[in-house]
């Protein structure tokens, strides 16, 4: 084992993180707003993928041009389940909308089903070079994923702690019940969450696309899972906490992989994640809220 | 006569800040004493130290001679002590009768084996504990909405059964957080005749806190009162209401005055 | 109206109200026996009909956790599989070995007390951990056991566990659901039962009433899981090949869309959305339609065939996320949650049948 070969494993690290850090934000968002996990998110992230496909082949559009579009639909999807799904459970039991979450994944996984019956792959949209740095190879490719998540993670702490819309959805989070007597418009807000976090989730869909080999309608499940176990582990309805999570998910799992046969993964991925709920139960840097009796 | 509750000393911290500040009282059996003081003087905490929600950072509370400090609840509680909440905590979508029945839990003698395969004693214990619990609702006027949800009552009513599901318990001491919180002065009266009238039936020891100064006033025997946590003074309702570091306390008294 | 509720609040108010349940229990095991044995209705049906028993088994036991004491597991599948595996590989290298297939029962049992182990480990982080932390540690019990048995060559790895003899029959699984039924039952109307009531509604007010909530909640978890257990070893011997990716997260998913369809904290409910999620699967194939509406206009019938009913196959996913949306849209708690079948609830608890106080009590 070597310091190149530990290097190369860091920037693969470096590269899954940063898709699992942008869909566990979006988790994050929904959750701080309305401590609700939004189970159809990973279901998002597949769509997004789809969707940087469809640019791709069928409107043959070049590389930004497909993001964006991808973006958008996603943010128009997320949008739009929020709306039609879970609005009109906002008074409901909280397991209700976690249910119509599941409910709606499984509908967007079976629709995308019916739609493309095979595996995709999505076409190299952008010009992959590689260098060699003493014995450490790294693809455009690689730097493009990991230079767009870093600035898309950096818009995203801008919006939130610096606009007026940010200000309004962490005030949801503090108090869902007072901030519409102070004039904060929340269903728009809550709307307007649920795009960003699909915007993103599409970005990372579109990534994942081009950084892997297949996309499939069942891919955004486990990827899912992942990204909103880093969310928990970084401390659910934390914006930087998510970030931290997922580049700590990543690592552990390029390095299990690195080290282990790959059919490891996942479990030393959970024990670990079992062990730091048992010394931390609400994440990295999670608050515990004291119960009031 | 050895005390029933005695708390000696007891202090609890959270982080630095200490809500309960070496806390100490003692508790004559059949007694009825009041807690009062202003909002975030620390009497729920008590409350909370007592039941074993909160674990004392230091110093000990005795249930007869029994250390209660370190124990879990549900123990507490079948030692003899039972209590009501500030904001009402009942079982709401569970029917009166259940919410009843739950505070049995401990007196009810079966393994989970006996009830699975619907043994004698299981049969036996449940009809005795249906019998008991709808004794208890039908002495406080309650029978009549035995298989409503708890939430469908009305609000005096839910305090009632919430004091109803404490009876229960069958407790020696009953501790009432706050029991005339929103109510008018009229059932204030109903209330104070209430608990007149369970501390009779059911042998009890109560310690309540209460802001209603009509209350607490004409209902206990002795009073104690707390401000950051600490004991500021302590005596009979008359002794009290003259007491000027009670009166500095509630009314705020001007620096250096 | 739900005819089914209609039909048991009848039985009850009926004459026959103490022999009910017995008797539809009893009619329930004559055909059980009577179907394979007489071929009453056709391999297919039957087919379905176990994989509706075992259904049942699974929503009842995950409704104990996740309905009746309001904590949300995704990890039923692991249960299942820790169940499935424990068993087969009883009959299957042990008792095969011996002989003696027919210690199926046994290994049956021993699966759901190996599940009921694993739900025991479970329940520990519960005493800390509720709502989303719990699933995730469920969650990641049910990944940790994909995992480890991936990597268990002895039970063949990945690739899956095949062979094992058809020992699960219609009346096995019969058996094994009305006894699922039956316990559980009993449990739900006990001390214990009450407890689980309360932790739902508010764990530190049950604590202060007396309910020994740890206590409570291993049994509950380790209840649950059992069953679960059971039902992985019936689902096991009936299919005769199991591997990891049997018991995945859709497979619990599945598990959850049963419960939440028919109705949380209710036997009825599980009884119902185990049924109506089978059924539901089974009836919406083309064949289904071409065959039930041949005696439409040729030309009308075409058409349909061709645009509707043949398209089922692709479409028919959809429509069970669909229901599901529809459902907790507009009944949150599902079909028939926190309500029960009159018929399954013991007399003693009945609203308005009980004896009252004067009397004593007494079935």
């Amino acid at each position: 084992m070597d310091a190149k070969y530990i290097l190369q494993q860091a920037l693969n690290a470096l590269q899954l993180g940063s898709i699992y850090a942008l869909i566990a934000l979006g988790y994050t968002l929904v959750y701080g707003v309305l401590t609700m996990i939004n189970f159809a998110h990973g279901d998002v992230f597949m769509v997004g993928a789809f969707l940087c496909f469809s640019a791709a082949v069928l409107l043959e559009l070049p590389f930004v041009p497909a993001l964006l579009f991808s973006m958008a639909g996603t943010a128009l999807l997320g949008a739009a389940i929020e709306r039609i799904a879970y609005k009109p459970l906002r008074r409901a039991p909280r397991v209700s909308a976690i249910i119509t979450a599941l409910g709606v994944g499984i509908f967007l996984e079976s629709a995308m089903l019916a739609l493309n019956p095979y595996p995709k792959s999505i076409p190299t949209l952008i010009d992959n070079v590689t260098w060699t740095f003493g014995g450490v190879t790294v693809s455009s490719l690689q730097l493009l994923i990991i230079a767009l998540s870093l600035g898309l993670m950096l818009l995203l702490d801008f919006v939130v702690y610096r606009t007026k819309t940010g200000m309004a959805m962490r005030a949801i989070s503090w108090d869902r019940a007072l901030v519409p007597l102070m004039g904060v418009p929340v269903d728009r807000v809550v709307t307007l969450t649920f795009a960003l976090g699909g915007a993103l989730a599409g970005a990372a869909g579109t990534m994942y696309g081009l950084a892997y080999p297949v996309i499939d309608p069942y891919m955004g499940i486990m990827v899912g899972w992942k990204a909103f176990i880093a969310a928990v582990v970084g401390g659910i309805g934390n914006i930087r906490g998510a970030m931290i999570g997922a580049f700590i998910l990543g690592g552990v799992e390029i390095l299990v992989v690195a080290f282990l046969p790959s059919t490891y993964r996942d479990f030393v991925a959970f024990s670990l994640l079992l062990i730091l709920l048992m010394f931390r139960p609400h994440g990295i840097l999670g608050k515990t809220r004291a119960q009031k009796v | 006569m050895s005390p029933l509750l005695e708390a000696c000393e007891v202090t609890h911290c959270f982080g630095g800040l200490c809500a309960v500040n070496r806390f100490s009282l003692r508790l004559e059996p059949g007694e009825l004493v009041g807690l009062i003081g202003p909002n975030g003087a620390g009497k729920t905490t008590v409350f909370n130290l007592v039941t074993g929600v909160y674990r004392a950072t230091r110093g000990s509370i005795r249930l007869n001679g029994t250390e209660l400090v370190g124990r879990d609840p549900h123990r507490i509680t079948a030692l003899g002590i039972a209590r009501t909440f500030q904001n009402i905590r009942l079982f709401k979508d569970l029917t009166v009768l259940d919410n009843v029945r739950i505070a049995h839990y401990a007196a009810m003698r079966y393994s989970p084996f006996e009830a699975v395969l619907r043994a004698g004693r299981y049969r036996a214990e449940e009809r005795r504990v249906l019998q008991r619990s709808r004794e208890l609702l039908a002495e406080f006027g309650l029978e009549a909405c035995a298989d409503e949800p708890a939430a469908s009552l009305p609000y005096g009513q839910q305090r009632r059964l919430e004091i109803v599901r404490a009876l229960a318990t069958e407790p020696r001491l009953l501790l009432l957080d706050e029991p005339a919180a929103g109510m008018n002065p009229n059932e204030i009266g109903r209330l104070m005749d209430f608990i007149r009238q369970i501390r009779q039936s059911h042998a009890l020891t109560i310690l309540l806190i209460e802001h209603q100064m009509k209350l607490v006033m004409g209902l206990c025997e002795r009073i104690q009162v707390l401000d950051f946590g600490a004991t500021i003074a302590g005596g009979t309702p008359a002794e009290i209401q003259r007491h000027p570091k009670v009166l500095e306390a509630y009314l705020g008294v001007e620096e250096g005055a | 109206m739900n005819p089914c509720r209609s039909i048991s609040a009848w039985l009850v108010a009926s004459p026959i109200r103490g022999a009910a349940l017995p008797g539809l229990v009893l009619a329930g095991a004559v055909l059980a026996l009577g179907i394979p044995r007489y071929g009453w209705v056709n391999p297919y049906i039957q087919m379905v009909l176990v994989y509706i028993g075992i259904n049942i088994i699974l929503a009842g036991s995950l409704n104990l956790v996740n309905g009746y004491m309001g904590e949300f597991s995704v990890g039923h599948a692991g249960f299942m599989a820790v169940g499935a595996y424990t068993a087969s590989v009883l009959t299957f290298k042990v008792f095969h070995l011996a002989g003696a297939s027919w210690l199926f029962p046994v290994a049956i049992v021993a699966g759901g007390l190996a599940a009921a182990v694993c739900g025991l480990l479970v329940a520990i982080p519960s005493f800390r951990t509720r709502g989303d932390y719990l699933a995730i540690v469920t969650l990641a019990f049910l990944m940790i056991v994909k995992s480890v048995i991936e990597n268990t060559s002895y039970v063949e790895g990945a690739s899956g566990l095949f062979g094992m003899k058809r020992l699960t029959t219609l009346p096995w699984v019969y058996f094994w659901m009305v006894v699922t039924l039956w316990v559980i039952r009993n449990f739900i109307y006990s001390k214990y039962g009450r407890g689980m009531l309360a932790i739902r509604e508010d764990e530190l007010a049950a604590d202060l009433m007396g309910v020994r909530t740890r206590r409570v909640k291993i049994l509950v978890f380790m209840l649950s899981s059992f069953f679960a257990g059971v039902a992985g070893g019936l689902y096991a011997h009936y299919l005769q090949y199991i591997s990891p990716r049997s018991f995945d997260i859709l497979k619990s998913t599945d598990i959850l869309i049963m419960v939440y369809l028919g109705g949380v904290a209710s036997l009825g409910g599980s009884i119902l959305g185990a049924t109506l999620y089978q059924v539901l699967l089974e009836v919406l194939r083309p064949s289904t339609f071409n065959e039930a509406f041949q005696w439409l206009p040729a030309p009308l019938f075409q058409w349909l065939s061709d645009h509707v009913f043949n398209q089922l196959d692709i479409w028919r996913m959809l429509i069970m996320p669909l229901l599901l949306i529809l459902v907790m849209l507009y009944r949150p708690r599902g079909i028939l949650g926190l309500r029960e079948w009159p018929l399954l609830v013991p007399e003693r608890d009945r609203p308005g049948k009980r004896p009252s106080a004067g009397k004593g009590g007494g079935a």
